[in-house]
């Protein structure tokens, strides 16, 4: 199995622990990854509710270099997984939009470089069985909250690998590993995203419910796939208990982490030493050091 | 889309689905979308009433609204619309048309901050967070919101303090200027 890898911005600065974790758990299950050479930045949703041509070109320039590869694409971060496939969407069903993206490009494009999420790939292509041979710690007892957000199961057109109301995917990955998810009805709600930087009032609001809700349902921690949902969890959790009322002190870890953790790998190895949130108490609970 | 009726042309819904390419005029009003909408509290018109407003051509109370903004393009009313009006597209094309139009916009972080991350973007062809955060922090003179994360950030290794520029940086400069002469197109 072997992919181009699109790491995205953010697991270059604020998920740097997404990416190694993502990279140490790659290796350990026999996935390559050949990063992109020089790829640029998806826009995001500043491009997105800016500039609906930038939207789409700079995506096709990392699709563009990933053909040249003649590799599919992964990637870990939910967001860019969204703008990428988005892009490929567009290209493929708006012919007027294709011809827009390959004039600002300069270069032509088809639609075609398949773009895959890491947890797509490890559920569907590599399988629970695959996985569970590879577990040295099974992370037993440790109650987890599968947050996954807006932009993993959403718009289900576009993304469609899991169930866009009631995803199982990060459930399924987690009881293989033998970590115990927990049911909650708040697995797809919206931690406010990028409204972090200019409306941070509302991220505190909106991260005290989710938080809150998980610990209601018995949840230790919690498990997700995007480095915003991460930050606004974890960089953001003193300051929502701040404003609405305490949580307990609640880890918020990426999907990779625990998977790494679960196969062995040291916590160094997988960057927990980056979380605001310490996961030392939850480590102590399955006998394992920070 | 569906056609619209002919009396519609010209009109601030037909431009509305026009720009967004999603059938505004189908919604009936079923309010599934502000039932939904996880920033539906902060918002002074709820997602449904923008789509009705722009049913009734009113133009500058939508294009001045903070909702427009506050969308935090999570997509649920994109996902859950039982007319597939791409609602968060519509958002997104509002938005577009106010900056356009000049409008007085009700709070402009939102706007600032797209500006300074896309700034970053076009001179590095990647986001220099911390370059950024500098920029959005002068254009919003919002200076101290956060400002004791930033050194809880750096000890962590989040936040680096030189940019790591693409090799492609020079393309995607190229690209922004071809897609603002696209846009002025449209």
């Amino acid at each position: 199995m072997k992919y181009a890898f699109f790491p995205g911005c953010s697991l270059e600065s604020t998920g740097w622990d997404f990416d190694r974790s993502t990279r140490a758990v790659c290796g350990a299950l026999g996935i390559e990854l050949v990063d992109i050479p020089e790829w640029v930045c998806c826009g995001s949703t500043p491009a997105h509710t800016t500039n609906a041509s930038l939207s789409v070109a700079l995506p096709v320039m990392n699709l563009q270099k990933a053909q040249a590869m003649g590799l599919p694409v992964l990637t870990a971060c939910a967001s860019c997984y969204a703008r990428l496939r988005t892009a490929n969407h567009t290209v493929l069903n708006d012919p007027e939009e294709r011809g827009r993206a390959e004039r600002v490009t300069g270069k032509p494009y088809d639609g075609s470089v398949e773009v895959r999420h890491l947890l797509d790939v490890l559920v569907n292509d590599l399988g629970m069985d695959a996985i569970r041979e590879k577990v040295r710690h099974p992370l037993k007892g440790m109650k987890v909250a599968c947050y996954y957000g807006c932009l993993l199961t959403r718009p289900p057109n576009i993304v469609a690998f899991d169930d866009a109301e009631h995803p199982s995917c990060m459930d399924e990955l987690l009881t293989a590993i033998g970590a115990e998810p927990v049911e909650w009805p708040f697995k797809t709600e919206c931690c406010g995203a990028s409204l972090s930087i200019t409306r941070s009032e509302i991220v505190n609001r909106l991260s005290h419910r989710l938080l809150s809700m998980a610990r209601q349902a018995g949840a230790q921690c919690l498990a997700v796939a995007c480095p915003l949902c991460e930050s606004n969890l974890d960089l953001r959790q003193a300051d929502a208990a701040k404003a609405h009322g305490p949580i307990p002190d609640t880890p918020v870890l990426y999907i990779t982490q625990l998977l790494g953790l679960a196969l062995g790998l040291s916590s160094g190895d997988v960057g927990l030493e980056a979380l605001t949130v310490s996961a030392e108490p939850l480590l102590a609970g399955i006998g394992r050091d920070l | 889309m569906p056609d619209t009726l002919e009396w519609q042309n010209g009109t601030f819904l037909k431009e509305v689905e026009r720009r967004s390419g999603t059938p505004v005029s189908a919604c009936f009003q079923c309010h599934k979308c502000s039932t939904g909408c996880p920033i539906g509290p902060d918002m002074d018109l709820l997602s449904s009433q923008v789509m009705r407003m722009i049913h009734l051509g009113e133009e500058r109370q939508v294009l001045e609204s903070q909702a427009i903004w506050l969308c935090a393009s999570c997509e649920a009313c994109t996902t859950r619309c039982p007319m597939q009006i791409d609602i968060a597209a519509v958002m997104d094309s509002l938005r577009m048309m106010a900056v356009e139009r000049k409008v007085e916009l009700p709070n402009a972080r939102g706007e600032q901050f797209n500006r300074s991350f896309l700034q970053s973007v076009c001179r590095n062809g990647r986001v220099f967070e911390l370059g950024m955060m500098v920029a959005y922090k002068i254009r919003s003179r919002d200076y101290f919101t956060d400002a004791e994360k930033t050194g809880q950030m750096l000890a962590k290794g989040k936040l680096s303090l030189r940019p790591k520029k693409s090799g492609s940086a020079k393309a995607v400069a190229d690209v922004f200027k071809r897609a603002e002469e696209e846009e002025k197109k449209r």
